[in-house]
């Protein structure tokens, strides 16, 4: 449901203004306020997706100021389900181009794709890479140095590997 | 030659990176040209990914603050700065006068010495090939011997607190700064007129990667590159952050937008950095350093999200923060200006020659610390 | 093999100077250290400033960066070596000529430093290829960067002609460059050039 100028006004004069919208009416809201002469969020600050494992969504957050007017910061939050195939956004890189980078950098990190990118591929970690690291649920590959007292999580989880020395570094020794 | 006569060409792709000589760290971008213009340009970042966020969600809120000191490594004071801001705002704590007065004058410090470098290497990327930046590191070594003496560290300062700053500044400190700035007007003088004089620089940055005002607005663009094209915004006017309300400084804007603007922008910014250093240092109030009612010692943030931002020497640098309450944060995200400028690189690169190129990146000042957190 | 000290200096007077071969080379060798321009992180701008007018490195013979690796022969790894970087780090290293040495300066080349927790960072480049001197630090003082090259001199200084590292037969011609896997580069680690340490 899009907003009306005086919503959006009163949101603002808090400290903290928010408009969580659904999936379906994203881009209209994205173009309604980057449009309307009173509004004219013409800059994107700030994209970014926050994985909430416990109510099992990734919310995907875009910052808005307005450069003509003046005012802001707006938060833009629109959710997505968590699993890999259903987690799809629609992108508001063709409202605004400084969107690219980060929308590319939320589906490297976190998974989410976004319909409608010109060009959603990997941008901070190498193309074979199938991971998404930034999610709650993610296991780094069992690599640590052996640390002279290696005590608490690194002692649990190499104990449960098997070993401080990672197994294919030792079969390579062989 | 064909059939007809024509000689067929083809085009080649060349990837500049991640070395290559000009200093501006391990970035790549993949060109393709024809002949030497350059017909495609495709950023590639990601060489220098520390995971910095990730590592921010395993410690406390405080733990972070020597994390951010290696984002833009060039200028730790300001992104200790945009953490604690962002954190403060989230927090609601209130900062003393004093304390907001020492960050001024750290801030204008780093943007004093942040522009002096990416002037002297822009000029490297043109081929002087390390003259300017003896120059402008000889300077950058006189700031880095005051912050050694106010923090300790020369360039990972680790100096702001939530709520003030680690250590206050003594009557001798203030003598060195107030030293230190008296300078730089000589300075930026010898500086601009070695620089400014030497026509084969103007000839290769003037009308060259020109950025139009709208899609700089369009695509996030900030800082010195934004005011370059035109964009009368500056988070320091806007935000009124700190107690920049009370210096008298202006915010020079360009008019063309190509790295000749964006060059001198920086000049000029320095020339107003100049003026709001010597107002902060002849008006630092005396008083407290730090909030007294903070605890550091298991310090919690009330739940919520906030995001909070600075103008950072390179641009808009911000912090999205997530708090559940507890003493570590939920989600920390860093919102890089040297990142986000790159959008539009393949824009200015367009239809120039690939030495062009180079000098067009030198211009956008990125440091992929940033870039790549 | 030393010269009689006092021979030496008695033919110095006349101005005949006499010294080992492996003396000179060695001298030689020292005293014109070329890096090859490799900066990746917060180390490399303490690498520029020990090179600046300052912390001046030209005093040292390592005034010259050279851009391309085969023309140098010192490699400063400075700054954090990650795993999409470790490829182009041995790639580089392996195009440099022998004689080659390498020196980890920071934390982070040592051994991946603050961010040893990292899913991207390389714990150590000593992982891939060896390393001779270590500098503590983040980032260590350019004064500690010029101590690092001081060392390397001394060490070259006490290399022997026939027992170079290069010449013996174990030592690889080029070391192997590791592939981006799915979660992680293959292999973790090169296990000639790391030992994995003894439980």
């Amino acid at each position: 449901m899009i907003p009306t100028v005086e919503q959006v006004r009163e949101m603002l004069a808090t400290k903290a203004a928010s408009l969580t919208v659904e999936r379906e009416q994203l881009l209209a809201v994205a173009n309604f306020l980057k449009t309307e002469p009173q509004l004219q969020f013409d800059f994107c600050s700030c994209v970014t997706a926050v994985d909430y494992i416990k109510q099992d969504c990734i919310e995907v957050v875009y910052h808005l100021y307005s450069v003509a007017l003046k005012h802001g910061p707006l938060a833009l939050k629109v959710r997505a389900p968590r699993a890999l195939e259903q987690c799809r956004v629609p992108s508001l890189t063709p409202v605004w181009r400084g969107c690219e980078f980060q929308e590319r950098e939320a589906f490297d990190l976190f998974g989410v794709k976004f319909d409608g990118h010109p060009d959603l591929r990997r941008i901070l970690m190498w193309d074979e890479f199938v991971d998404h690291p930034m999610r709650k649920d993610y296991v780094p590959p069992m690599d640590y140095e052996w640390e002279p007292t290696p005590h608490g999580e690194t002692l649990a989880r190499a104990k449960a590997q098997g070993g401080v020395v990672p197994a294919s570094v030792l079969e390579a020794k062989k | 030659m064909s059939a007809t006569g024509i000689i067929e060409t083809q085009t080649l792709e060349v990837s500049l990176g991640p070395q290559h000589p000009s200093t501006h760290g391990v970035f790549r971008m993949d060109v393709v040209l024809d002949g030497e213009r350059v017909v495609k340009l495709k950023p590639v970042m990601g060489y220098l990914h520390r995971n910095h966020e990730q590592l921010a969600e395993k410690m406390a809120w405080l733990g972070s603050m020597p994390y951010t000191d290696r984002l833009d490594y060039f200028c730790s004071m300001t992104n200790n700065w945009a953490y604690a801001l962002a954190v403060e705002k989230l927090a609601g704590i209130k900062v003393p006068e004093r304390a907001e007065y020492i960050r001024v004058i750290m801030a204008e410090l780093t943007r004093l010495l942040n522009h002096s470098c990416a002037v002297g290497f822009l000029f490297s990327d043109c081929g002087a090939w390390f003259t300017p930046i003896l120059y402008a590191l000889r300077e950058r070594e006189r700031i880095l011997d005051f912050f050694e003496t106010v923090s300790g560290a020369r360039m990972m300062c680790n100096y702001m607190r939530f709520g003030g700053v680690r250590v206050d500044l003594n009557d001798e400190s203030l003598t060195m700064a107030r030293d230190l700035v008296v300078r730089w007007p000589a300075f930026l003088d010898e500086f601009e007129k070695l620089l400014l004089a030497n026509e084969v620089f103007l000839a290769r940055t003037q009308r060259v990667g020109i950025l139009p005002r709208e899609l700089a607005i369009n695509a996030s663009i900030s800082g010195p590159m934004a005011r370059a094209s035109g964009v009368e915004y500056d988070i320091r006017k806007v935000d009124k952050y700190g107690v920049y309300d009370r210096f008298d400084f202006r915010v020079p804007v360009g008019e063309k937008g190509d790295t000749f603007d964006r060059f001198m922008i920086r000049i000029l910014e320095m020339r107003e950095s100049v003026k709001i250093l010597e107002q902060a240092l002849r008006n630092i109030p005396a008083g407290p350093f730090i909030a007294p009612e903070v605890k550091l010692r298991n310090f919690r943030v009330p739940a919520g999200d906030g995001y909070g931002r600075i103008e950072a020497p390179k641009g808009e640098l911000g912090f999205y923060l997530v708090s559940e309450g507890g003493a570590k944060p939920y989600r920390y995200h860093v919102r890089p200006p040297s990142f986000i400028n790159l959008t539009v690189l393949e824009d200015m690169c367009l239809g120039h020659k690939v030495a062009d190129a180079v000098i067009i990146l030198g211009s956008v000042d990125i440091v992929l610390g940033e870039v790549d957190r | 093999m030393a010269v009689d000290p006092k021979l030496q200096s008695d033919l110095q007077k006349q101005g005949v100077f006499v010294m080992p071969v492996e003396f000179l080379y060695n001298w030689s060798r020292k005293s014109s250290i070329w890096p090859v321009q490799f900066g990746l992180a917060c180390c490399a701008i303490e690498m520029i400033a020990a090179a600046a007018a300052r912390h001046d490195i030209a005093r040292f013979g390592a005034e010259v960066f050279r851009a391309s690796p085969r023309q140098a022969d010192l490699m400063i790894v400075s700054g954090t070596v990650t795993k999409k970087m470790a490829p182009q780090v041995v790639r580089l290293y392996n195009q440099m000529p022998e004689p080659k040495y390498v020196i980890a300066m920071g934390a982070c080349a040592i051994s991946g430093g603050p961010f040893k927790d990292g899913y991207n960072v390389l714990k150590g480049v000593d992982r891939y290829i060896p390393v001779d001197i270590y500098i503590p630090g983040c980032p260590p003082r350019p004064e500690a960067l010029l101590h690092a090259l001081m060392t390397l001199q001394e060490k070259i200084s006490k290399q022997h002609l026939n027992e170079a590292r290069w010449y013996k037969k174990e030592t690889p011609a080029e070391f192997p460059v590791p592939q981006y896997g799915a979660h992680d580069l293959e292999p973790p680690a090169n296990p000639k050039v790391w030992e994995p340490p003894k439980k």
